[in-house]
């Protein structure tokens, strides 16, 4: 077997045999063969901006076809349920930020081999705070952003 | 009982306007959306999941599985058995919610000690208790079915009056009862609005949705629990578990909104 | 060991919507113990979602996704009986794999 086989060769190639014998052989990180190295730099990131820098989107622009569906007012900001689809031609991948979280970015998805450029999550928000969606489509990067506010719940329910 | 007038007068200023015009409230229509924006999708089937593998689990000194619990339908019947509860259980003598039916299975078939049943009742995030699993297990297999509380046997109609009179009972060091807050129709607190259990149209809307997964604590919280917390935020001692009085306040409940589809467990705020 | 995650893949018309639940606790490394000890960080960092033997979603994932994550994809050109197989990994290494054919 080729020794400088790449980590998409491996996926291509689709054997588990063959994966686990990458494994086995110390040639592939068990964890590498789920996905790409987790952006360091991009989830550390204590604002949006070094956020989206990690992300290489410095500055993404608006787009109406991005859409970003979020509730106005989450009862609870442990919980906050986030759509975006990107009807965005050759969309391949959507990041989520909430801006005033300590971390703002949430996540972030790539699609292939017909995933929809639709992506739902729950989300925390520590307080009221701007979510973002940014898509990367032909290697530029689009934003939506919406506001939503978090209450404090009573008792009850 | 400054404190208990200021949190009346609250309540009451909470209320602004007839139905129609509340409807209107952008807040109460931005919380709505919330409610309907998180789905169907429920932690609660995790728990669900623990608890079929602890039912079929044989465990205790006894080393049995919990199979052969009879719920109210017979030995083992576990779907459809939620809905006809609470109810009164001959070989027990006794009127028990689900999660006192479950926890005496597991004394009597699996041979858990009370003491043991009683130390944990109430879980965490992080560790949620085994009754917390097996009555989220229990339930789920009667959604979608109709509360068909029984109400014939004296016992049960004992159960009513008591639960009702606990209901109504203020005490307290500011005077209050479950029906202070749960009594009248359209009052809230802050966001929360309050059913007003004494009537059936709202009994039947709380009562279907419990237990719930509350996602403010991450967590299955049980109709025990939740009755437990009514105590507490009415700064009365917290109930034994599995009590008479406690099972008497949801059996009065169940009962008032008894026919009901069930919907539960619930996703909550 | 971690909970079994729940997943649904339902098909409507040619598009699979795949929803699945998985059992975290996503600790952000924010919250202190009932001593005033710091929780240390605790959470997803990547999911993937493979239908029919190939990848169709890649996600990294960050501390402020919920305690018990719900994520909903959908993907076209599915067929019902597809293997939907969706993968995790947490900054700890725990990782987790299961599987439901497309319904």
């Amino acid at each position: 077997m080729e020794m400088n086989v790449t980590r998409r060769t491996v996926l291509r190639a689709g054997s588990l045999g063959a994966l686990s014998a990458l494994i086995a052989t110390g040639v592939l990180k068990p964890t590498a063969a789920y996905a790409a190295e987790w952006n360091k730099a991009a989830f550390e990131a204590h604002d949006t901006a070094s956020a989206l820098k990690g992300l290489g989107a410095a500055a993404p622009a608006d787009h109406k076809d991005l859409i970003l569906k979020v509730p106005d007012i989450a009862e609870n900001g442990a919980v906050v349920p986030v759509d975006v689809v990107s009807n965005i031609p050759n969309t391949s991948s959507i990041a989520i930020l909430v801006d005033k979280n300590p971390s703002p970015l949430s996540a972030s998805f790539d699609f292939s081999n017909g995933a929809l450029a639709e992506v739902s999550a729950r989300l925390k928000l520590g307080q009221t705070s701007m979510v973002k969606a940014v898509a990367k489509a032909d290697g530029k990067f689009y934003t939506a952003q919406k506001e939503v506010k978090v209450t404090v719940g009573g008792c009850g329910g | 009982m400054k404190y208990r007038i200021a949190v009346l007068a609250a309540l009451t200023a909470a209320w602004t306007g007839p139905v129609l015009a509340q409807a209107k409230d952008p807040t109460i229509a931005g919380i709505e959306k919330y409610r309907e924006m998180l789905g169907d999708d429920n932690p609660a089937e995790l728990y669900e999941a623990r608890g079929e593998q602890l039912w079929k689990k044989k465990a205790g000194p006894k080393n049995a599985s919990l199979e052969q619990c009879d719920l109210g339908l017979g030995p083992g019947v576990v779907k459809g058995a939620y809905v006809q509860t609470p109810r009164y259980y001959a070989d027990a003598d006794r009127v028990m919610d689900m999660e006192t039916r479950i926890n005496w299975c597991r004394m009597n078939l699996q041979g858990v000690s009370e003491a043991d049943i009683r130390k944990r009742p109430f879980g965490s995030a992080d560790k949620p208790s085994e009754i917390e699993d097996l009555l989220t297990y229990v339930v789920t297999a009667s959604k979608g079915m109709k509360m068909n509380v029984p109400t014939d046997h004296p016992k049960e109609r004992e159960a009513f009056q008591l639960g009702q009179a606990v209901f109504h009972m203020r005490a307290g060091p500011y005077d209050f009862s479950c029906a202070t807050c749960h009594g009248e129709d359209n009052l809230r607190i802050r966001l929360q609005e309050l059913p007003n259990l004494t009537k059936a149209e709202d009994a039947k809307r709380a009562y279907v949705g419990w237990p719930a997964y509350r996602v403010s604590t991450s967590r299955v919280h049980t109709m025990q629990w939740r009755i437990n917390d009514c105590f507490r935020q009415q700064r009365l001692p917290e109930p034994r578990y599995m009590s008479e009085a406690v099972n008497a306040v949801i059996t009065y409940m169940a009962q008032t909104g008894n026919g009901a589809e069930y919907k539960g467990p619930a996703l909550k705020r | 060991m971690a909970d079994p995650m729940k997943i649904r893949a339902q098909l409507k018309g040619d598009i699979a919507e795949i929803r699945v639940l998985m059992g975290h606790a996503m600790e952000t490394g924010q919250r202190k113990d009932a001593a005033g000890k710091a929780i240390p960080p605790h959470f997803i960092q990547s999911m993937t979602v493979e239908v029919g033997g190939k990848k169709v979603v890649d996600g990294q994932i960050g501390t402020s996704v919920s305690r018990n994550p719900v994520f909903g994809f959908k993907v076209k050109g599915a067929k019902v009986g597809d293997k939907v197989v969706v993968s995790w990994v947490d900054n700890k290494g725990d990782k987790r794999t299961d599987q439901v054919a497309v319904a």
